[in-house]
């Protein structure tokens, strides 16, 4: 039935904008915590932070320094709101109906994701007006924010599928919503918050090439308005294999039928 | 079979169909006398979780526009039958065909002539009755003009266009369930499986929920439905299967089931004395009441064992005052077929997910 996936897409899309906005406890997690950490790591951390950084610079700098790793900081938050509501869906009669129904069968999981999309939008729109207001001050032309857009939504599509593929795999809702923690602690153990070069040998071997950092040094560079060099290259190329990865393995755990 | 107490009495067994009219006056003859295609075919249908062997070859044919009641103690594998049925867990064994597709090679064909209700309400709580109608209509992809005019129709037929604009976690067991219903009717599926359709409700709910399902039937909609209560079974079911131990036990009508079993009496009252005694040392009645001068002969129902109670009454002279005829209901079925009797509680290890 894949003559009607994107409007069996678009029903479900329009099914889980409706449970965001009625289900606040879930939705307004992501858009709020991004916020309160940016203004934590800024006017608690950031003196200090900032004048650690190589140019040096205190507050100020760390502003511009940490709001990549910030917006990063968000779409990984939103992307752990779909594990629990993927999760919770699961456990509702309602997802045994539509396997029922002769619909484009993976319309149920891309109605999650592209919701969840919609509420990352939302975040990221509030993280970058409120670094704004606290002084952050991007010189990325319009070219180079179109990058960052592309980029960030890249990245939001490969975390969302894995977060979903997590949802499905977990026994509980509970499980659900502990699984994509990690997801949480990534930016912080790379280049988000301070530089890697700061950090023990394991560690910062560990930083220096898990995904988050180069697509982290992407942002900044772009925002920056500096060559991205090889970093770009990594970024793209990690988000298409999570997302490749991530969403055979969701369609896997969605259509083994012996669901029980 | 039991051997039955009243052989030795009434030693003469007629064919049990030739009964049939007088034991179900009703008139769900539907069964006996259409000979349609079957709606659903399983044959040796064998499923197991790990070491638990669920269904151990079961066979079931389901007549086209017939009322079919699965019953079964807890876990005995009716929500595991319903599932396979409804394409949504494959059987390890067998040959499974519903609305004259294959359920496991032509998925897609069978889903799109069948609706499930299940045993846990597949609504969605956070959206209204009306969003969640709107949400199967544009699932069956219909024009947006067509899904109001069904949408509104659906609302008013189940008593919830007051309630149409709530969300649904403020519904109550009942509202839940008919709107779980009307969510399955809406794309007008041939074939309807209804998994415990009645488990939880009050008895009003229950009756409504009857009512419905009767609805359905005149439309010629093929009913699955599988139950705890033995009374929905009887009330609502063309043909009764009870499946013990992975396989169906027995099936027929619900007249021909019960006329299985022992436990039925013919009730026998008396105007006088006199011919209470005399109808006493005619009859051989275990059990006899005096006081109200009556008697209570052992019977499965049948009208040749009336007639002869009554031409030996007859021979004898005696003028009886009333008769009455009390079959066994389906308790007694299910005691005698699978040594258990049956429960109510819900089978909380099947979920349907």
């Amino acid at each position: 039935m894949t003559a009607y996936a994107v409007r069996d897409s678009a029903t479900m899309l329009r099914r889980n904008l409706l449970h965001l906005r009625r289900y606040p406890g879930l939705s307004l997690f992501p858009l709020l915590m991004p916020v309160v950490f940016l203004l934590l790591f800024v006017y608690v951390f950031g003196g200090t932070l900032g004048n650690g950084l190589e140019a040096g610079g205190g507050r100020d700098a760390y502003v511009d320094f940490v709001t990549p790793g910030m917006l990063l900081f968000a779409v990984a938050g939103a992307a752990q709101i779909v594990a629990i509501s993927v999760a919770m869906d699961m456990t509702q009669g309602i997802v045994a109906r539509f396997k029922t129904m002769r619909i484009w069968r993976p319309s149920v999981l891309a109605g999650h994701v592209l919701g969840n999309l919609v509420l990352t939008a939302v975040s990221l729109a509030v993280v970058i007006a409120a670094a704004l207001a606290i002084g952050y001050g991007p010189s990325a032309g319009p070219l180079e924010w179109l990058a960052v857009v592309g980029l960030l939504l890249l990245v939001a599509v490969a975390l969302t599928w894995l977060s979903v593929a997590l949802g499905l795999v977990a026994k509980s809702v509970e499980t659900a919503s502990n699984m994509p923690m990690f997801l949480f602690l990534l930016p912080f153990l790379g280049s988000g918050f301070v530089p890697t070069d700061s950090m023990p040998g394991g560690l910062r071997w560990f930083a220096d090439n898990q995904p988050f950092t180069p697509i982290t040094d992407t942002l900044r560079s772009l925002l920056a308005g500096q060559h991205i060099g090889s970093a770009g290259i990594w970024a793209f190329a990690w988000c298409l294999v999570i997302t490749a990865g991530s969403f055979l393995w969701a369609a896997h755990l969605y259509n083994r039928r012996p669901a029980r | 079979m039991t051997p039955c107490a009243h052989r030795a009495t009434f030693p003469e067994r007629p064919d049990r169909m030739s009964t049939t009219p007088i034991q179900d006056p009703i008139g769900k003859t539907r069964t006996a006398a259409s000979s349609s295609s079957a709606a659903i075919t399983a044959v040796d249908l064998r499923k197991s979780f790990d070491d638990n062997v669920v269904l151990d070859g079961l066979e079931l044919t389901v007549e086209e526009g017939s009322v079919f009641a699965m019953l079964g103690p807890n876990g005995s594998g009716k929500t595991t039958t319903v599932n396979i049925l409804a394409t949504l867990l494959n059987a390890d064994a067998g040959e499974v065909r519903v609305a004259g597709h294959d359920v496991a090679r032509e998925a897609d064909a069978v889903r799109d002539a069948i609706g499930l209700t299940g045993q846990f309400s597949a609504v969605d709580d956070l959206l209204s009755g009306r969003e969640n109608l709107r949400l199967m209509a544009d699932l069956h992809h219909f024009a947006a003009s067509d899904a109001e005019g069904r949408i509104a129709e659906l609302l008013d037929r189940f008593e919830l266009a007051d309630a149409a604009d709530r969300t649904v976690s403020t519904y109550s067991g009942g509202m839940r369930r008919r709107l779980d219903l009307a969510m399955t009717l809406i794309g007008d599926p041939e074939i309807i499986f209804l998994d415990e359709p009645t488990a939880g409700l009050d008895p009003r709910s229950r009756f409504t929920m009857w009512e419905i399902v009767r609805g359905l039937v005149s439309d010629g909609t093929t009913v699955f439905l599988t139950t705890q209560y033995l009374e929905e079974a009887d009330q609502l079911a063309d043909r009764v299967a009870i499946l013990d131990g992975g396989r169906l036990v027995a099936q027929g009508a619900p007249a021909e089931l019960k006329a299985r079993v022992p436990g039925g009496h013919i009730g026998l009252t008396f105007a006088d004395r006199g011919a209470y005694d005399a109808a006493a040392a005619v009859l051989d009645a275990p059990a006899r009441d005096e006081d109200s001068l009556a008697l209570q002969l052992p019977t499965d129902g049948n009208v040749a064992t009336v007639r002869q109670v009554l031409r030996e009454l007859d021979e004898a002279g005696v003028e009886v005052g009333s008769l009455s005829i009390h079959t066994p209901d389906l308790d007694d079925v299910f005691l005698a077929l699978t040594g258990r009797p049956a429960t109510s509680e819900p089978e909380p290890e099947e979920v349907s997910r």
